[in-house]
């Protein structure tokens, strides 16, 4: 198998505080093709009842990638990020990020599985804010592929 | 929340668009997201792990399509739930000289799958295809649809 399965359980040390900047609320909005003004213009932002920019519902990817990074660079994992396939992605939303927002995030290791040579790894991210509240929950699993896949 | 649950049907269409896409749509992307896996900008890397070209970065493709319905909503924020499984890479081959043109395209279509009244929100299924372009001997033209995402859901509170 492709990753080590004494990682099942693990939860991997929390990112450095993520600041979300509004600048960046309004590149990640260009790069999906958002539409909406929330994500551009404060004003329009405020006056639908945000704090500040809106950030795309995809967003939180940044934040999870950054906390993921310590599974993937865990030696003892075994992960070959070269050989990995993104399989599927989960964002449960507890409220929205806005900018402004100082995140965390850390990483549990929630499903390892033989998958021919390969295996299928899922990872689950709690974003939370610094008083440690609940942000969001992503859930991304990747196919680590063996040798001959 | 600006969707009024009421009215809402199954089956009813709510929204699509196509989102064409170049190699500098990548850059781009990689940029904002951190995400800088040279699969997604550096072809001979690419080809190098098998893979048939450049390809779009698989949370580009989902933000994208997933963005249709956020737009939709009036406000973004009632999005609650998102998630998109990666079934087929999309494929994005170099095409530009001293102007930038997009290569390939998503097509993207909303509707709406399930009604929750007691929690009162609207799973929204989405159908998200790009060309089949893994084989450069095949015009753009020509080249088959893809479903490029499956189980794409959007979970939208309402008013």
């Amino acid at each position: 198998m492709s990753v080590n399965p004494d990682v099942l359980g693990r939860t991997y040390p929390p990112i450095a505080p993520y600041q979300v900047s509004r600048e960046a609320v309004r590149a990640f909005a260009d790069a999906v093709r958002a539409e909406s003004p929330l994500h551009r213009e404060v004003e329009a932002a405020r006056a639908a009842g945000h704090a500040d920019l809106l950030a795309p519902p995809t967003f939180a990817i940044i934040v999870a990638q950054r906390a993921e990074a310590a599974v993937v660079g865990d030696e003892s994992a075994g992960i070959d990020f070269s050989r990995v396939v993104h399989a599927d992605q989960r964002f449960t939303h507890h409220r929205p990020i806005v900018a402004g927002d100082e995140l965390s995030a850390a990483t549990t290791v929630d499903a390892v599985r033989a998958l021919g040579a390969g295996a299928m790894v899922t990872f689950r991210t709690e974003i939370t804010d610094l008083d440690g509240n609940k942000v969001s929950t992503a859930l991304s699993s990747l196919l680590v592929r063996g040798e001959d896949q | 929340m600006n969707i009024t649950f009421e009215s809402l049907e199954k089956g009813q269409e709510v929204a699509s668009r196509t989102v064409a896409l170049s190699r500098a749509d990548l850059v781009r992307y990689a940029a904002a997201s951190g995400d800088f896996n040279p699969i997604h900008w550096n072809e001979p890397f690419a080809t190098s792990v098998g893979l048939p070209n450049v390809i779009a970065h698989g949370m580009l493709t989902m933000g994208a399509a997933m963005q249709v319905v956020a737009d939709w909503t009036g406000d973004p924020a009632a999005v609650v739930d998102v998630q998109t499984r990666f079934t087929k890479p999309v494929v994005v081959p170099n095409r530009f000289g001293t102007e930038i043109e997009p290569s390939t395209g998503l097509n993207i279509t909303a509707k709406v799958a399930a009604l929750d009244e007691d929690e009162r929100t609207a799973r929204i299924d989405l159908t998200v295809t790009a060309p089949d372009l893994s084989d450069p001997a095949v015009p753009a033209e020509d080249a088959a649809a893809l479903k490029v995402l499956v189980k794409t859901q959007v979970v939208v509170a309402c008013r």
